[in-house]
């Protein structure tokens, strides 16, 4: 006997999403660049800090298929590891802004009253101050630590999150199905993380797919002016920089991590759209 | 309308006195100090420099005595560039900066405004998927990649701007485009959606049916509401210009505040680094202010909240 399947929320909005040929495209081709950065070590011979002070500056060629940089350094290599370095910041940042933005906005939606007028005042206050000047000011003076870069840039993107999980969270309260279960008795724990938070998934997936790039960018930013990860580690915007520097010598040294780290940024950037459009039909574009 | 900006105004002191005390607390208790990388300096004379600028304090009466004078508009004296106020310094290196942020806004705009509007009139013709096309590309390419494709190709290849360096007006050309041109992607983008938002409305179409003309229509209706996305993204925008004009001083090698501001705090120069963070915020809380009032005079909604 078979039985009728109700389409769940997921199934319908990876059926719109797939329809979304843009969007399609670009999770494709994320897939690639993730896996070139993960797995492309194991086909190439040379180690991202192996110097080989004979071939410097070799053009892309059947050794190098992208060159090597001032040491010698297979630049294949080097791409791959910062991908790595790069992808792996974007998400873990996300992670960390996602964890603070959303428990921030659930309280403050769910208490509501005199505790939201003040948390999302803070809020406001903190969006109005340079962050960006105190995530620098935090690199110059404790160091290039990487748990430090997280955290930072973590608590740089946080605010919008809880913005966006405090609103959903106001319309959720009200809702017939949340005093059902007010009215059974339910505790208010119990409410916020079985009935509350998987309702605001949605809005809360589509805006972390579009804070990766965000904090790709951010650390992008950092290790292009030098505060990011050190050498001889190396991310997207680490090899930017050394490329930008040795621009007219070796054009190719700009150009493959440049075209690994834009590719990436517009990938995600249209998959946010398209998971958007899937997950919230109401908000989609013309 | 006025008791909102006196109490915008007044909120501001305590966001900025929260700011100097983090900002303070968080240089001081940072490794390093002002006077460390100079090893020439005798030991005595680096204990004279400590007192003369009242390092040998304890913290927390360097912290009061930098608050008093805080008070009195005085941030103090550079422990880096002997014989300079940090006043003296931000003013000399701030116009740079301005400049560059000023023409970068205004490229953001003259471009982005009208190729959002284009597209939004012309909705999915090819006038409408080129420049959002284009404008996709350049919100995804950061300047620090975008920059020196420009120095190559202007400057190295076509040799017709000068690559790097601040001499006269055709070294802002190159630096204020790259950092203009994601914004005016972003600016497309966003007055794209706040028109096409707006032209569904009721009262576009009561002034359709009134009989007025197309032009009129847009101009005198539509425009308004369809510039509000742009206007409330203004205030992000502002903040970013300035952390975006950081990596651009660094491109370019310009000598503005941004890139004053990263070696001062790479020399451990405790006060310049408080003056700019304190003057940045400042003014970042200022032009926040300027977006309220806009964003109140575009929409009478947000007038009636506030």
């Amino acid at each position: 006997m078979s039985e009728a399947q109700g389409a769940s929320l997921a199934k319908d909005a990876w059926i719109r999403l797939r329809s979304n040929r843009m969007a399609l495209v670009s999770l494709i081709i994320l897939a690639i660049i993730v896996s070139f950065s993960f797995i492309g070590p194991f086909f190439c011979e040379y180690k991202y800090d192996e110097q080989n002070l004979d071939e410097q500056f070799l053009g892309p060629n059947q050794q190098h298929w992208f060159g090597t940089d001032s040491l010698g350094r297979d630049l294949f290599a080097r791409t791959s590891y910062g991908g790595r370095i790069s992808l792996a910041v974007g998400f873990l940042a996300t992670t960390v802004s996602l964890l603070i933005g959303v428990s921030y906005g659930m309280v403050a939606g769910y208490v509501g009253g005199k505790t939201d007028a003040i948390l999302m005042r803070i809020v406001d206050i903190l969006y109005s101050l340079p962050f960006t000047i105190f995530v620098i000011l935090l690199m110059v003076l404790f160091g290039r630590n990487f748990l430090l870069l997280f955290l930072a840039i973590g608590a740089v993107e946080w605010l919008t999150m809880a913005r966006i999980t405090r609103a959903q969270t106001l319309n959720l309260k009200r809702a017939e199905f949340i005093e059902a279960a007010r009215a059974l008795g339910f505790s208010h724990s119990r409410i916020l993380f079985h009935h509350i938070l998987p309702n605001l998934l949605g809005p809360i997936i589509v805006y972390a797919t579009l804070t990766v790039p965000a904090v790709m960018l951010l650390e992008a930013a950092l290790s292009f002016l030098g505060l990011g990860v050190q050498a001889p580690m190396a991310s997207w915007g680490s090899l930017i920089k050394e490329g930008a520097e040795k621009m007219d010598v070796a054009p190719w040294l700009i150009t493959f991590p440049g075209i690994f780290f834009c590719l990436s940024l517009f990938c995600l950037n249209f998959i946010g759209d398209g998971l958007r459009d899937a997950l919230d039909p109401k908000s989609s574009k013309d | 309308m006025r008791t909102f900006f006196i109490s915008r105004l007044l909120q501001a002191i305590p966001t900025l006195f929260v700011i100097a005390t983090l900002t303070f607390f968080m240089t001081r208790f940072a490794p390093g100090g002002p006077f460390d990388s100079d090893k020439a300096i005798p030991d005595e004379i680096k204990i004279k420099l400590q007192s003369h600028f009242g390092l040998n304090l304890p913290l927390f009466d360097q912290y009061l005595l930098y608050m008093k004078n805080l008070l009195a508009g005085d941030l103090g004296p550079s422990f880096k560039y002997v014989g300079w106020d940090v006043s003296e310094l931000i003013s000399l290196a701030f116009p740079v900066s301005l400049s560059l942020g000023i023409s970068a806004l205004l490229i953001a705009l003259l471009i982005g405004l009208p190729a959002g509007m284009l597209a939004a009139l012309r909705k999915n013709t090819l006038w409408d998927y080129l420049p959002m096309g284009i404008a996709m590309v350049g919100v995804c390419l950061p300047s620090f990649v975008l920059g020196p494709i420009l120095i190559m190709v202007f400057a190295t290849e076509l040799k017709w701007l000068p690559a790097l360096g601040w001499y006269s007006w055709t070294d802002l050309i190159l630096p204020s485009l790259t950092l203009g041109l994601f914004y005016a992607a972003y600016v497309a983008r966003l007055t794209r959606a706040g028109m096409l938002e707006t032209l569904k409305q009721d009262y576009i179409r009561t002034a359709r049916a009134k009989g007025a003309s197309p032009s009129r229509v847009i101009l005198r209706h539509a425009i308004r509401g369809g510039l509000l996305p742009v206007v409330t993204y203004l205030g992000p925008a502002f903040a970013g210009l300035v952390s975006g004009s950081f990596i651009i001083e660094s491109i370019f090698f310009i000598p503005g505040l941004g890139k004053f501001f990263v070696t001062a705090a790479f020399n451990r120069d405790y006060t310049v680094v408080l003056g700019t963070v304190l003057f940045y915020a400042t003014l970042i809380i200022i032009l926040n202010l300027f977006v309220d009032f806009l964003q109140a005079w575009l929409d009478p909604k947000a007038r009636e909240q506030q």
